[in-house]
Formats: C-alpha cells, sequence, structure tokens
C-alpha cells in the first residue's frame, strides 16, 4: 500500500507576489546559515534564512519588475539577478552589503532565464537571449565581453529561445548550449564554431524548460502540452529522442534535475509537483500543495544528503520547501 | 325462523314481504345484523337452508328488491357467503340484476371496496353468472372510456369505477380474456387517452394505474404498458386489488379488506427506486508501474491516486458565460458555465443589465446538452436572476414571448414559474437577504489595523458617555424588523397585465382557450400568485379589476384545474386589494361574483372548486362584517 504523498516541511510566506525563480545556496560551512534566494514579481529578491524560515534581507534592484532568474556565482555572497526591466545584475552581498556591482543592458524583452556555467576560477559564461528575436549571446563575466552570438539560418523560424543550458563535458572540455525554442525544438550549439550540431523538434507547443544530465547526456524538456519528452546526445553529437512521458494535466513551467541525478523535478501549471525518478521516469510522487501554478522548482546543494531539500516557488505567493527521498 | 323442515312444503313468502318491507323502510340493518349471520352459519353446510335462504330473497317484491339485495350485499362477510346466500338471484330477478349490475357500479359510488369485491366475487362465482360479469365489466370500461365521464364526474366517482374494473379483472380467466381481448384494448386505448388529457393529477394516476392493468391482463407475453407515476397509497391500493387470494371460508365476518392486504404483501411493488449510484471518482492511473524495482533505482513511489485532471474553471464575466452557451463546443465548460452562472449574474447587477434581454432569450432556449445533474433547477434560477436583476424589460420580453408562436408548453410553463419566483423575491423585504450575505462574508474581510483601534476609541467613549448620563425613558427595547422599499411595486403591473391581455387569441400552435387547458390552467394560478404578491402596490387595484373580468369571461370553464385557479384568483383579490378599494370601486363586479360563488358551491362537480368557493364566500362576509365595524 502506497503512502499518501508527504506534506511540505515547512512554507515560505511574505514574498506578497508570484514567485518565479529560485535558488539555493547551502553549501557554505558552519556558522554559514543554509540561504534561499527568491525572485519575485514585484521586483524583489528575497533573501530566505532557512533556519529562522524569514527573510534576513529584501534586494530591490529591477525597479519593481519581476525578477524572473537568480544565480549565484560561487558562493552566496555573489548574486547574478535578471528580470523584466530587461537588465541583469550582479550583486555584492558579502558582509551583509546589498549592492549592485554590475549591470548588464541585454535589451531583450523576453522571459528567457539566463544560464551560467563556470569554466575557470573567476571566469564564468553567461548565455542569455538577445535583442534580435531568434538570438542567443554569450557573454564572459565578469568582463562583460561578448563570446559569441548563435543564429539560427535564416527561415528556420525557430522563434523566441524560450529556456537556455550550457554544460560541459568536465572542466576544460569545449562549452556547449542547448537552447529551447518556440516552435518546440531543442537545438545544441558549439560555441567557438557558432554553429548548430543538432536540432531536434520535440514538442508541438513552445519548449517551456529543459535540464540537462552531462554524466548521462541525456536531457529533458517541458512544454504547454501534456508531453515531456527526454531526449539524449549520442557520439555524433547528435539529438534523438529517447522517452516520452504524458502527464494527466498540460504545462510545465520548469524542470530540474537532482544534482544526484537520481530524481527530478517538475513544475506545472496544474498546481502540482511531480517528482520521477531520472533513470527511467519512473513516476514517484505529485505533490498537491500550491493553490496556483508553480513557477519554479530547485534543489538544494547541502553537502550532507539527508538535508537536501526541494523548493516550489509558485504564483500563490508561497514557496513550499519539501524533504523528499532524501534517505538514496 | 328455526324449524326442521322434514320433508314439509313451507311457504316463506310471508317472510319475504316481512323482510321486504322492513328493510325498505329503513331497518336495514336492525333486521339483516341478525339475520344474515344467522342465515351465513346455516347456510354453511346445509344445502336445504341454501335452497331456504335462496326462496327467501327470490320471494321479496320487486320494489323492495333493492333495499333486500343492498343489505344483503353490505352485509356479506365474502363473495363466497353472499353467493350461498342469494344463489341465482341476479340471474332470475330482472330487478335484482339491475341493482347489482348497474345501480351499485355505476350510479352510486359511495360503496367500500369491500362491497364490490363481495358484489363483482359472487358474480364470478357461477358460470351463469360470469356473462354478467362480462357484461358488467364492458359497461364498466365503456363509462371509463368515456371522455365526458372523465371530465365531468367526480374524481370519487371515477375511483369507484377504477377499483371495480380492476376487481373484474382479477375475476377473468384466460379463455374471456382471449374472447373480449380486442374489446379490452380499443377501450383501453380510448379510455387512457382521456386520462391523460385531464389537468387533476388524480385523474391521469387513474387511467395509468388501470391501462396499466388491462396491458399486463391481456398481454400476457410481450411488451407491457407501463407507466411512470409516483406510487401513493392510492396506487398502491389499486394494485392490489389486481390479484386476488383465493377464497376459503371464514367463520367470523373477516372483511374482504384482510384478504385484500395479504395480497398487497406478496405483491412486490413496483415503485422506481431512484437510488442514487455514487460512483467513484474517476481515477486516472498514472503510469504506475508496480513493482519491478530495479537494483539502482529503489525510490519507492508514493501514493498517486489523487492525480486527476484539473476541472475546467468558469468564466469569470457575465458577457463571457453568454458566448460560452451560445457558441462553444466544449461541453465541460459549458457545464461549469451553467452551475456558475446564477451567483455571477447575482454578483455582477450593472453588468447583467447590460445584456439581460439576451441573457434572457439564452436561457430559454436552453436544452440540456450534457446529463447535469439538477439542469432545469439551475437554468429556473439563472432566469429568477436575470429577471430580479432587471425587471422591467426582461419581463416584457417574457411575457411577449408567453403569447409567441413556436414554443413548446413546457417553455411556455417555465415563463409562468420564473415570474412568479420572481415576484416571489421581489416582494419579499430585501434585508434579510443582505445580513445573511454579509453574515457569510465575514471570515473572509481582513480589518486593516488602523480602522480597528478608531472603533475601539469610540467604543470607549460611548460607554463612558452611558455611563455618566441618566436615562428617562428607555425607548424602543425590540429592535424593529428591518425594512426596505417594496421592489415589485414598481414592476408588478409588467409582471401581470401583459401576460393577461392576449388569452382569447388563438395562435397556430397555441390555443388557450381550446385544447392547451392545462397551459390556460397554469396561467390562472400564475396570475393568482402575482395578485396575491402584489399586495400593497400601487397598481393592485387596477390589476384587481382587470383580474375579476377575467375571471368573469371564464368562469364556466369545463377543466377543474381552471376553475380552481379562478377561485384562488378571487381568494387573491380579496386579500390584497384594500377594503375601501374593493367596495368603492368594484362593487358590481363583486355582487355578481358573490353569485356566481354561490352557485359554485352548490353544483360544482369537483369537491376542491367548491371548497374554495365557500373560503371565498367567507373571506366576503369578513369584508362585509369589517367595514360595517369601522366608524364612517
Amino acid at each position: 500500500m502506497a503512502l499518501p504523498p508527504p506534506d511540505p516541511q515547512f512554507v515560505l510566506r511574505g514574498t506578497s507576489a508570484a514567485v518565479h525563480t529560485l535558488h539555493f545556496s547551502c553549501g557554505g560551512q558552519e556558522p554559514d546559515v543554509p540561504i534561499l534566494f527568491s525572485g519575485s514579481e514585484n521586483g524583489f529578491i528575497h533573501v530566505w534564512n532557512l533556519k529562522t524560515h524569514r527573510v534576513d534581507t529584501a534586494l530591490d534592484g529591477h525597479g519593481r519588475r519581476s525578477v524572473y532568474c537568480v544565480e549565484t556565482m560561487g558562493g552566496k555572497d555573489r548574486l547574478l539577478s535578471q528580470g523584466r526591466d530587461q537588465r541583469i545584475c550582479l550583486w555584492d552581498l558579502a558582509e551583509g552589503r546589498t549592492s549592485v556591482t554590475d549591470c548588464v543592458f541585454t535589451e531583450n524583452v523576453g522571459f528567457c532565464r539566463c544560464s551560467l556555467l563556470k569554466v575557470a576560477q573567476g571566469r564564468w559564461l553567461m548565455a542569455m537571449a538577445a535583442k534580435a528575436l531568434e538570438e542567443v549571446q554569450v557573454l564572459e563575466l565578469p568582463s562583460k565581453t561578448s563570446v559569441c552570438t548563435l543564429k539560427p539560418e535564416v527561415g528556420a523560424k525557430l522563434g523566441m529561445p524560450m529556456c537556455l543550458k550550457l554544460w560541459q563535458l568536465n572542466c576544460g572540455s569545449q562549452p556547449l548550449l542547448l537552447t529551447g525554442y518556440e516552435d518546440g525544438s531543442v537545438v545544441l550549439w558549439n560555441l567557438s564554431t557558432r554553429k548548430a550540431l543538432s536540432q531536434l523538434v520535440c514538442h508541438q507547443e513552445p519548449v517551456m524548460s529543459l535540464d540537462f544530465d552531462s554524466e548521462t547526456a541525456k536531457g529533458i524538456s517541458g512544454s504547454s502540452e501534456k508531453v515531456l519528452s527526454i531526449w539524449s546526445l549520442n557520439e555524433q553529437q547528435n539529438l534523438q529522442v529517447h522517452q516520452t512521458h504524458n502527464l494527466v494535466n498540460a504545462g510545465i513551467s520548469d524542470i530540474t534535475i537532482r544534482p544526484d541525478k537520481k530524481i527530478l523535478a517538475t513544475a506545472g501549471w496544474d498546481h502540482r509537483i511531480r517528482i520521477f525518478g531520472w533513470k527511467k521516469l519512473k513516476p514517484l510522487a505529485v505533490l498537491d500543495y500550491h493553490t496556483a501554478t508553480v513557477h519554479c522548482v530547485s534543489f538544494s546543494d547541502h553537502k550532507n544528503p539527508s538535508e537536501r531539500l526541494l523548493a516550489a516557488g509558485s504564483k500563490d505567493h508561497r514557496i513550499s520547501i519539501w524533504s523528499i527521498y532524501t534517505q538514496t | 325462523v328455526c324449524f326442521i323442515p322434514g320433508g314439509l312444503d313451507c311457504s316463506i313468502s310471508f317472510v319475504s314481504h316481512v323482510l321486504g318491507k322492513a328493510c325498505v323502510h329503513g331497518r336495514q340493518q336492525e333486521i339483516l345484523s341478525v339475520l344474515v349471520p344467522r342465515l351465513t352459519d346455516l347456510t354453511k353446510s346445509d344445502c336445504i337452508w341454501q335452497r331456504i335462504c335462496w326462496r327467501l330473497v327470490e320471494c321479496v317484491p320487486d320494489r323492495w328488491m333493492e333495499a333486500v339485495v343492498l343489505g344483503f350485499v353490505q352485509r356479506a362477510a365474502g363473495a363466497d357467503v353472499l353467493s350461498r346466500l342469494l344463489g341465482n338471484l341476479v340471474v332470475k330477478n330482472k330487478k335484482a340484476q339491475f341493482v347489482v349490475t348497474q345501480k351499485l357500479l355505476l350510479l352510486q359510488y359511495c360503496h367500500t371496496t369491500a362491497v364490490l369485491q363481495n358484489l363483482l366475487g359472487y358474480l364470478s362465482l357461477d358460470t351463469l353468472r360470469r356473462a354478467l360479469l362480462i357484461k358488467v365489466l364492458q359497461e364498466l370500461l365503456e363509462t371509463w372510456g368515456s371522455s365526458s365521464a372523465v371530465k365531468h364526474s367526480p374524481p370519487e366517482q371515477q375511483q369507484y369505477i377504477s377499483k371495480a374494473i380492476l376487481i373484474c379483472l382479477s375475476h377473468l380467466k384466460e379463455l374471456e380474456i382471449e374472447s373480449c381481448r380486442q374489446e379490452l384494448l380499443t377501450s383501453m386505448m380510448e379510455g387512457v387517452k382521456c386520462h391523460l388529457d385531464s389537468s387533476l393529477p388524480q385523474i391521469r394516476r387513474l387511467g395509468m394505474v388501470v391501462a396499466e392493468s388491462i396491458s399486463s391482463k391481456i398481454n400476457t407475453d410481450g411488451p407491457v404498458l407501463k407507466f411512470q407515476y409516483e406510487e401513493d397509497d392510492e396506487t398502491r391500493e389499486l394494485k392490489s386489488l389486481l390479484v386476488q387470494t383465493p377464497l376459503f371460508c371464514v367463520v367470523s365476518s373477516l372483511p374482504a379488506d384482510d384478504r385484500n392486504e395479504k395480497a398487497d404483501a406478496a405483491l412486490p411493488l413496483v415503485s422506481e427506486s431512484d437510488k442514487k449510484s455514487y460512483t467513484a471518482a474517476p481515477v486516472v492511473p498514472g503510469e504506475e508501474s508496480d513493482a519491478e524495482l530495479d537494483s539502482d533505482d529503489d525510490l519507492i513511489p508514493y501514493d498517486m491516486s489523487e492525480d486527476k485532471e484539473l476541472k475546467t474553471k468558469a468564466p469569470l464575466y457575465v458577457r463571457d458565460c453568454i458566448e460560452v452557451l451560445t457558441g462553444s463546443e466544449d461541453v465541460d465548460k459549458w457545464e461549469a458555465t451553467v452551475k456558475a452562472l446564477e451567483s455571477l449574474v447575482r454578483k455582477n447587477p450593472a453588468a447583467t443589465r447590460e445584456v439581460s434581454v439576451e441573457l434572457a432569450k439564452i436561457l430559454l432556449h436552453l436544452e440540456e446538452k450534457t446529463c447535469t445533474e439538477g439542469f432545469v433547477e439551475l437554468r429556473q434560477r439563472a432566469q429568477v436572476a436575470v429577471l430580479t436583476t432587471d425587471p422591467v424589460p426582461v419581463a416584457k420580453y417574457l411575457t411577449s414571448q408567453f403569447y409567441s408562436l413556436n414554443y413548446s408548453l413546457r417553455q411556455r410553463m417555465d415563463i409562468l414559474d420564473v415570474l412568479v419566483l420572481a415576484a416571489q423575491e421581489l416582494s419579499y423585504p430585501k434585508s434579510h437577504g443582505k445580513t445573511k450575505h454579509s453574515g457569510s462574508q465575514k471570515p473572509c474581510i481582513q480589518l486593516l489595523p488602523g480602522s480597528d483601534s478608531s472603533k475601539d476609541w469610540r467604543r470607549v467613549v460611548d460607554e463612558r458617555i452611558k455611563s455618566k448620563t441618566r436615562r428617562f425613558a428607555t425607548g424602543q427595547s425590540q429592535v424593529e424588523p428591518a425594512s426596505g422599499p417594496n421592489e415589485f411595486n414598481s414592476v408588478a403591473g409588467h409582471f401581470f397585465f401583459p401576460l393577461i391581455q392576449h388569452f382569447d387569441r388563438p395562435l397556430t400552435t397555441f390555443d388557450l382557450l381550446g385544447e392547451d387547458h392545462l397551459v390556460l390552467g397554469r396561467l390562472v394560478h400564475t396570475l393568482a400568485t402575482l395578485m396575491y404578491l402584489a399586495l400593497n402596490t400601487m397598481a393592485v387595484t387596477a390589476m384587481g379589476r382587470a383580474l375579476l373580468e377575467f375571471v368573469w369571461a371564464l368562469r364556466f370553464h369545463t377543466d377543474s384545474y381552471v376553475r380552481q385557479g379562478l377561485l384562488s384568483c378571487i381568494s387573491s383579490v380579496l386579500l390584497s386589494v384594500p377594503a375601501e378599494r374593493l367596495l368603492e370601486d368594484m362593487t358590481e363586479e363583486l355582487l355578481e361574483t358573490q353569485c356566481w360563488l354561490g352557485d359554485v358551491v352548490e353544483k360544482d362537480p369537483d369537491g376542491d372548486c367548491r371548497r374554495l368557493a365557500l373560503q371565498n364566500l367567507l373571506l366576503m362576509e369578513n369584508l362585509k362584517k369589517k367595514l360595517k365595524i369601522v366608524p364612517s
């Protein structure tokens, strides 16, 4: 007899706006507190203290325009945030400061979250949707120099880039970029040659979110329809569909694979969070807590496996924190 | 009368004379209460006594035969006893035959079921008499099937005849049914048509029960006629008459009813059980792959049976509802809209007023697309909501449609129902509704901290003032019931007068004064209700006068349902129009009505009509008394 799904371990309230993005920073040593960053529709970035479950700081840097992406750059003192004010801000949060150290004007009015990849100590690559409709630009941070601009061929009609994922097989190898587009296809780009290595049509509707596991060279993408698509990369760097999975209700906002590659979580428009096993996409749990669309899910980076958490942010202004499958 | 005949010839005609005279002078009870049980005992096994008894009754002169036979039939303990006592009297004596086959069955209807059982059982027990039984059945069916009888005879008589038919049917044997099968069928068809045409539900039900019984008798194999009606005591009793338990000799005078009850227990009740079958919520099985645990993959899934499809949401705006109801192919959305419509209309009165007539039109024509539970009620409540939100244009639309072409009877009657319900809502004090709503909303309201504190200081100050002031008079200690203006006042005329205007103008598909007397009946009842609800409105006098004229025009209508409606109209007029107005403006009409009411009380065949007429006369009397008391 299967157990009923667990309840959230705790629920963070107080954003007073829809939560669009979440990012954990729990890898620090004691006396560092585990932190959760959340970006909301009212332009605030809340820094949550996961011991007290309260907001430590609220960062206001995007002119009250919605923040839809937050990432840390090597620790909780360096934060990157992207907002609808067409800016990507770099924050310095060390020693209680809350200042914007740098700023990138993307000139892009879309919703595509940027993707960060650490290539060397102190150097990151950031991919973001560019000003022109179908283009993706890759910058190097913190220097803000443009590495390349990736343009699909003329007549490809891919539409806007919806989601990005920069990855490299191991440190030192070539960085590659996976992009999900508005027409439902996923494209693998080679950054040095600026060419598309492979294109795969995964969905009939726009690709809302994707995630990739470089170890097994498998990725998963979700769309506004009922299908989850799992695709893999073979030796020739070609994408091919591996498996599809039908959901009960249509619409996925976010997908994320846990760092240990055991499970993945999807955030659904039907207010539910679904947990699957990554190996075979076996459905494991349906977490039904929120009362509106779940916009984002994120796994924590706790060093201790039993403390790992899953966070989900929703349009109902709540962030639910779950402790699930922490024994493996 | 106890002598032992020893081969002597004896004449008992003298005794017959005495018996007959006593019975005809009204002493039936005394003499027969002694005689009949004695004779029952004596004739039980002794044929000589039986013969004596037969001679006794045969010798009663014709002019007293009726009283004697009636007495015997009433007193006999059962059909077999009656058979022993009377023998073949009905065959031999014309007068007795007339009494038994015609008078007791067709001309009188005051006798109990037991008497009927006795009578008809008696006819069935002897081969000579069985011919009479069939003849009786034919005559009963003829009466049952005649449309004028159905229209004009009182319901009690119709019930009596139905019972008689059923008992006859229960006695008939297969062969006999075979021989008159065709006749039975034709009379059943005619009869059922007249009965279903009636406006009174009791007559309809009687027709249905009898038709079903006849059908079950003549079609022993093959499909049987089955009607849908609500079972009640009357129908159950009727059905129980169809089955006859085998007759056995009873010592004590067991009334036939007891035997019927035993048959009733044995008969399976044909009641429709509407058992609400609770279907379990449909579970969409997610891909619950069981048990194949990989060696690496030892993650145990949780229970995902609650993972179902998300229900479609109903639209949030009234105009969106209109779009969905007129165009949408999505049945889930349509169903959700139908369920949500009433509350949306009530919450957005301004928006509804913009599209009220259109919405009323859509609702009037709305047909059930999916099998929604309570669809008719939902539609009606939505219509009432629209009508109360914007009474004048929607009432104008609905009343005009009532008299238009190409509507079904159901739709016309729906219009009437909606008008009455809306009138009721409008005329009811509104503040009651308001307090109810605010009560339910309280938990959701969050008081801002600022206003809270302001209330507090006010309260403190008030209390301080109260404690310091001396009161000389407490004033009203009881809270006055909340009151508001009567919203029905301004629209009563719009509801009422258009309905009364065109009743005598027949259309091709709708003729109120002709075939559609059911709708006429409903219209009359609706007008009575609207009149009653118009109490204290400005238009009430004009309405009253118009209604009295309407009643006058229709007062001789043949349908008793319509007549009942007309009488309730008069009651409503007497109750709603203020007494002074009645007597000043409508004296002539009232006097004429009073004469007519007197007539109805005496001569109307329908019991309910007579009762209502009497009530109206009493109301009029009270009115006169009230005005006499008031000093001029």
